[in-house]
């Protein structure tokens, strides 16, 4: 049954015809409300996963459910066609169970806060937004226990509830999620940031209500979809052609050693409509790599990608929806059945957009970018403090990694940073001052990113010396299919991670684990991938080369990647830079607009000599659904 | 001796104003800016205005200045060349930015990445390690310290700064590294970012100090040559310039620290809108400075600015104190277009700026920007500046009427509407800085200065509820006014970092007594009389696990009297008002901050000879303007001519020299005792807050 929308004045909202400056006003108001919500959360919020990297999502919609600002697009829709309840004015609705609302949100630790705008008895908006929580209980410390085989061990699910109801607030319901998590401080802190910031956009929609009248605002919100409409269409039909284009990418393994698993979409274009069909998408895991990917965040996806690549001018929202098709078998790793673990989804999240910029950029080489850090690794640190004046407390660190991004158009790809939106790195001198940790290292991995006319970005070489014993979880992809290069370009370097042992010793640990047990005075260094490279490495300046090998970005032998010899003294040398450029072409083959590498196979065979680790193995489907690896 | 100078340099006018501090009279003059050597404007002003005034230059006792220099040296990329140290495995740190891709999702594959301010070839590292509580792990490897000494000597930089992990505890290992600097370089300024900024976070203390030191040869060079040009001229009073917080500081100081001078530009308007807003009886003033690419606005609140613990200059975020300014890239010189595929009407925040300028200027420009449709409109008559310029109207409507077509609207509607986004824009930042702090609008009245403030004033005033609207005495000069009237300040900072539980009031007392003492000692270097010094203190608090602090002003007495209970019910009521909510979370004492001002100045303001009321003897000439979807007759008055009291209904436009101020037609202005006018709703006379 669908949600029951309670209003007490029963008048429908009229659509105006409404001038061009009167719509661009309440745009931009709309589009200051959301940067308002943001605002709000970043300094009210405590965890560091929200408070330092902004690990959050708002959003503004239309009385239907429709976006109109935001960025992850709207799943009320969605919701709303499942919601076995009222929705009434002085109600707010929180959840966080995925399968509650058709993943719109992709695990349990992201937690969502939907308000719905009344003005004088009318639904008028929703507001909306969720963000990470640090730890929800479950298995493991953080909540995304790699070992789970279903979302019961991942923590507290909470289906559509709601926190106020009629303006009254739900205590008991508050008190009975809070003793769910490790850290009901955070969560509690996180979740008033939320609550805070939805409300503020909330007064903001009323007060724009108020200023030009409510049918002018509704009829305002109609017209903003429309005409995003209008221009996605127009947009759609000069890029997207109507004979089928397909990419495909991995995900390395799913932390149990079977791998890699693979994720495929196929574009065309049907009159006005694209068609997105994930079918030849493997299976789902039995592990908790699956990403519940919900239709309408993914044509937002789409939607932004085309914008970003194509025309940055257009602002986007809801209002293209009914241009896309989405289509994504069941029961695949984009589609779970009920239970499957969703909690590892970062990765397969993060592939989508490798997987969106090589489908759309591959007709148009020259909007095509590189494969780059498309994932955010986890790290997680947690166990008894021993500081003097801590002895004895708790300790809990959930921290997101960055690396590079990839060679795009435009130039080279930033070294170290993040592709996730208004994310930051946790300043190191906060981790030292709140974690029994030292940052011996937080540099660039020189070479990492992949050679190119425009190099790849470096991945990030962190060093945790740990000052407690405990226990530490990585969470990591990219680290046996590289971030491929385009239009010559190279490859960017895979993801490593090496524990230092107190006698000095080293060892290779995966890319997913956890329960690693750590000693004081242990390090580990958390190396993450870097960018693929753009264009052909041989028409890279040599000069500038050469200066990338004086900051430390490139090696000496990295630098022979783009046919450079570097002289002791750290300059080119030309005559032996054209020789060996002149060698290097003479002997490769034709460009290819993808340099993947040398292929699964071929990956497999040299894994372990190249990672110091086993070669996942191929799973296997028994049925449709599950894996080889329950065995 | 009794005369304050205040000169603003700007990009296109360079603005004086003197002050005969025993009468309260003053002069001002405006002459065209000499970008190749600012000086050589600033000393025809002099001369200019102290021929008008009749006084020898030498009467002048202070010469105080704010210039946008330090601001250009960051934005146009000519600071010196700067070497750095870091801590081994830190190389990067300013390559890697805290990992910031600006925009929203997919932003970078279009996000042109800054080059860090200390070129990576010029960022080295040394061995050596302080822990968290500033305890040595590892000393520094000094001979490590000298190699990377020779090789910044020999890569040629100009300026070396050394920032190491947790220096903002312990800066033992900076200041011996500084040494082996100095005994290798000899002559070169060296900053430590223990002592430029003693607090935590490594990346905005690196590049804080980075900043500082790229900026210091510029400012420096420019504060002697202007040093000795004044003495030349014979000016011999004391220089000072504008801090970003809006405190004056000595030249000598601001050599050290230019990086306290970065907003010095926008710091000036805010610190004259204070000034006015004292004397005209408002004490809550929201500010609206409107120039030819960008707005800024800030807030006033009891006769006090906030401030804000961070500088903004381009996508540079230092650490030091300004006032809370907010820019928005909406000016005169702001283009209109109308993108093909979604047909919508942007304004902004592309620039025409100078040069080639709106159309209506003639100087080459031919897109239509803002002025063109306040000419299109109406709202700009023809001659500028005093009839000295023309403007290009048949141009301006030319241009403004490919908007009209794109549209599908009328010319009239197309530049109104241009306006209106203009205005809605202003508005926004106006938000940021009130709505969204917790203010309300409504309690404060709106000033509009620049070159285009007053024209906008009226409008914005109208959006933002914020009456009355006022367009204060010139206008054109308030930055120089504000330069003129401010006083001095400095202040210092620590990191206190401790729970409020575990703090005991005695300790946070004498810490702060002995801030006290170095920030009046630093005024008293200069030459300020003891007597005179006033200090204050700020402590910032935050729920622990919070990531933003609130600061609190806070006063001994006070604190000795409430405790720590009273700073945290402050905290708490400042939470409430700014999140809606409060938690049961400990608190947690951030940072602590002692300020010392010397004194204010007080002056007898000289009064506007009253008039009867009726403005029709400033009348200059009859006029029509397209105002609420129609032509309307009004009237343009001189300003120089109106007197106290005279009642002016809208729709109206009164010039100036360098500034026209626009009455809209639902609104009526008064002029008030000082000169300033004020506009309120003719349905309200009042003046409303």
């Amino acid at each position: 049954m669908p949600a029951q929308i309670v209003e007490t004045n029963a008048l429908s909202f009229n659509k105006l015809d409404l001038d061009p400056v009167t719509l661009d006003i309440i745009e931009n108001a709309l589009r200051n409300a959301r940067i308002e919500m943001d605002a709000t959360l970043v300094r009210t919020a405590m965890s560091p996963g929200i408070r330092e990297q902004g690990d959050a999502f708002p959003l503004i919609a239309d009385p239907a459910g429709k976006m109109i600002v935001g960025q992850f697009g709207s799943f009320i829709g969605g919701f709303l066609k499942s919601f076995d309840g009222t929705i009434e004015d002085g109600d707010m609705i929180f959840l966080s169970d995925p399968y509650s609302c058709e993943g719109a949100i992709s695990h349990s630790n992201d937690w969502l806060v939907m308000l719905p705008v009344f003005k004088d008895g009318r639904l008028i908006a929703y507001t909306a937004m969720f963000g990470h929580q640090s730890d929800i209980g479950g298995m493991v410390p953080g909540s995304m226990p790699i070992e789970a085989t279903s979302i019961f061990q991942e923590g507290v699910r909470i289906p559509p509830v709601k926190i106020w109801k009629k303006g009254e607030y739900n205590e008991d319901l508050m008190k009975l999620v809070m003793h769910q998590t490790r850290k009901p401080d955070w969560c509690q802190a996180d979740l008033n940031a939320l609550i805070a910031s939805c409300r503020v956009a909330a007064n903001r929609v009323v007060e724009i209500a108020g200023r030009f009248g409510d049918d002018v605002y509704y009829s305002a919100t109609q017209e903003l979809l429309a005409r995003n409409h209008r221009a996605m269409k127009a947009l759609i039909g000069q890029a997207i052609p109507t004979n089928k284009a397909s990419f495909e990418d991995y995900i390395c393994d799913d932390g149990k050693g079977f791998g890699p698993y693979k994720i495929k979409c196929t574009m065309w274009r049907d009159g006005e409509k694209v068609i997105l069909d994930f079918d030849g998408t493997d299976p789902q895991s039995i592990a908790s790599i699956n990403f519940y990917l919900n239709e309408n965040m993914f044509k937002m996806f789409f939607g932004i990608y085309m914008i970003m690549v194509f025309d940055p001018q257009i602002l986007f929202n809801d209002g293209f929806y009914d241009l896309i098709e989405v289509r994504i078998p069941e029961g695949s790793l984009l589609k779970p059945k009920f239970p499957a673990a969703l909690s590892g989804r970062t990765h397969a999240l993060g592939r989508i957009f490798d997987i969106l910029g090589g489908l759309l950029g591959q007709g148009t080489p020259e909007f095509l970018n590189a494969a780059g850090f498309s994932s955010s690794p986890h790290m997680f640190y947690s166990g008894w403090d021993n500081r003097k004046g801590r002895e004895g407390d708790w300790f809990q660190l959930f921290q997101i990694g960055f690396g590079g991004i990839p060679g795009r158009p435009l130039g080279d790809g930033p070294d170290g940073h993040s592709l996730w939106p208004g994310f930051t790195n946790v300043p190191n001198e906060f981790l030292e001052r709140y974690f029994p940790l030292r940052i011996e290292r937080y540099e660039t991995e020189p070479d990492s990113g992949g050679a190119g006319l425009h190099r790849g970005g470096n991945g990030i070489h962190m060093t945790y010396r740990f000052l407690a014993d405990g226990a530490v979880a990585i969470h990591d992809d990219r680290w046996f299919v590289p971030p491929w290069g385009v239009n010559g370009g190279h490859p960017g370097k895979r993801a490593t991670k090496v524990l230092e042992r107190l006698d000095g010793t080293t060892e290779i640990v995966g890319n997913k684990v956890e329960d690693v047990e750590v000693k004081e005075g242990e390090q580990l260094h958390f190396i993450t991938w870097g960018g693929g490279g753009w264009g052909d490495p041989l028409e890279r300046d040599p000069e500038l080369v050469a200066l990338e090998v004086r900051q430390g970005l490139v090696t000496i032998e990295g630098a022979r990647e783009y046919g450079v010899v570097i002289k002791a003294d750290h300059t080119a040398d030309t005559s032996a830079t054209d020789a060996l450029r002149t060698e290097i072409l003479s002997t490769r083959g034709e460009l290819e607009l993808f340099d993947y590498g040398p292929g699964i196979e071929a990956l497999r065979k040299a894994c372990e000599e190249e990672t110091g680790l086993p070669a996942p193995i191929q799973p296997v489907w028994k049925d449709r659904y599950i894996a080889e690896a329950a065995e | 001796m009794r005369y304050r100078l205040g000169v603003d340099v700007g990009g296109t006018f360079t603005d004086l104003l003197l002050f005969d501090t025993s009468t309260g009279n003053f002069w001002r003059h405006k002459t065209p800016s000499t970008p190749h050597d600012s000086s050589e404007g600033i000393l025809n002003g002099v001369n200019a205005i102290t021929a008008d005034a009749g006084i020898d230059p030498s009467e002048i006792e202070f010469f105080l200045h704010g210039t946008t220099v330090a601001t250009n040296a960051v934005l146009e990329g000519k600071g010196a060349r700067v070497g750095l140290i870091t801590t081994e495995g830190y190389r990067d740190i300013m390559q890697i930015a805290r990992s910031f891709v600006p925009g929203g999702l997919a932003a970078w594959i279009v996000w042109p990445k800054p080059k860090p301010l200390a070129a990576l070839e010029d960022t080295l590292t040394v061995a050596g390690r302080m822990d968290a509580d500033g305890n040595e792990v590892r000393p520094i490897d000094e001979a490590q310290a000298r190699g990377v000494m020779e090789q910044l000597k020999a890569q040629g930089v100009e300026a070396v700064t050394v920032s190491l992990i947790n220096a903002y505890v312990n800066g033992a290992h900076e200041k011996r590294i500084g040494e082996i600097a100095a005994e290798v370089f000899g002559d070169i300024p060296i900053s430590l970012s223990h002592e430029v900024l003693p607090e935590m976070q490594e990346y905005e203390r690196t590049l804080t100090t980075v900043a500082n030191a790229a900026v210091r040869p510029v400012v420096g060079n420019y504060i002697s040559n202007l040093r000795d040009k004044l003495k030349d001229a014979g000016v011999t009073g004391k220089l000072s310039l504008l801090r970003s917080d809006g405190g004056l500081m000595s030249s000598q100081k601001a050599e050290e620290h230019p990086v306290n001078i970065l907003m010095s530009g926008p710091a000036g308007g805010v610190t004259g809108a204070m000034w006015v807003a004292k004397n005209a009886g408002h004490k809550n003033i929201l500010t609206l400075d409107v120039g030819g690419t960008s707005t800024d606005v800030a807030l006033i609140e009891n006769l006090e600015p906030r401030r804000v613990r961070s500088t903004d200059v381009g996508h540079l975020s230092v650490r030091a104190s300004s006032l809370d300014v907010k820019t928005v890239g909406a000016g005169g010189g702001s283009i209109a277009h109308v993108p093909e595929l979604t047909g919508a009407l942007r304004v902004g925040p592309e620039s025409a700026g100078a040069v080639p300028g709106p159309v209506a200027y003639g100087k080459g420009g031919q897109v239509p920007t803002v002025t063109d449709a306040n000419v299109v409109l109406g709202y700009l008559p023809e001659d500028l500046l005093g009839g000295s310029f023309q403007l290009d109207r048949e141009g301006a409507t030319k241009a403004v009427q490919t908007i009209a077509d794109a549209l599908g609207v009328g010319l009239m509607e197309a530049a109104r509407g241009i306006i209106d986004i203009v205005n809605e824009n202003m508005f926004g930042a106006l938000r940021m800085i009130s709505v969204q702090q917790g203010y309300d609008p409504r309690h404060f009245a709106l000033m509009g200065f620049g070159g285009a403030g007053p024209l906008h004033v009226n409008a914005v005033a109208k959006l933002m509820g914020s009456w009355p609207a006022i367009s204060p005495v010139s206008p054109g000069v308030l930055c120089a006014l504000g330069d003129a009237t401010t006083r001095m300040r400095t202040e210092t900072a620590r990191s206190f970092s401790r729970l409020a539980t575990q703090t005991d009031v005695s300790e946070l007392v004498a810490l702060l007594n002995e801030m006290a003492a170095q920030t009046r000692a630093e005024l008293e270097a200069d030459g300020i009389p003891p007597d005179s010094i006033t200090s204050e203190f700020e402590v910032d608090v935050r729920y622990a696990g919070q990531a933003f602090e609130v600061p609190l002003t806070i006063d001994q007495t006070a604190l000795q009297e409430k405790g720590i209970d009273g700073i945290l019910a402050r905290f708490n009521e400042e939470h409430r008002r700014l999140f809606t909510f409060n938690m049961d979370t400990p608190h947690e004492i951030v940072n602590l901050r002692a300020v010392a001002m010397g004194e204010a100045l007080e002056l007898e303001t000289t009064e506007l000879e009253k008039g009867d009321g009726d403005p029709s003897a400033a009348k200059i000439r009859d006029h029509t303007l397209w105002m609420d979807g129609e032509e309307r007759a009004a009237i343009i008055y001189d300003r120089a001519k109106l007197r106290q009291g005279d009642m002016i209904d809208g729709p109206a436009i009164i010039t100036e020299m360098d500034s026209t101020t626009l009455i809209e037609n639902d609104c009526s202005a008064v002029i008030d005792a000082a000169g300033n006018i004020l506009i309120n709703p003719k349905s309200n006379s009042g003046t409303g807050s």
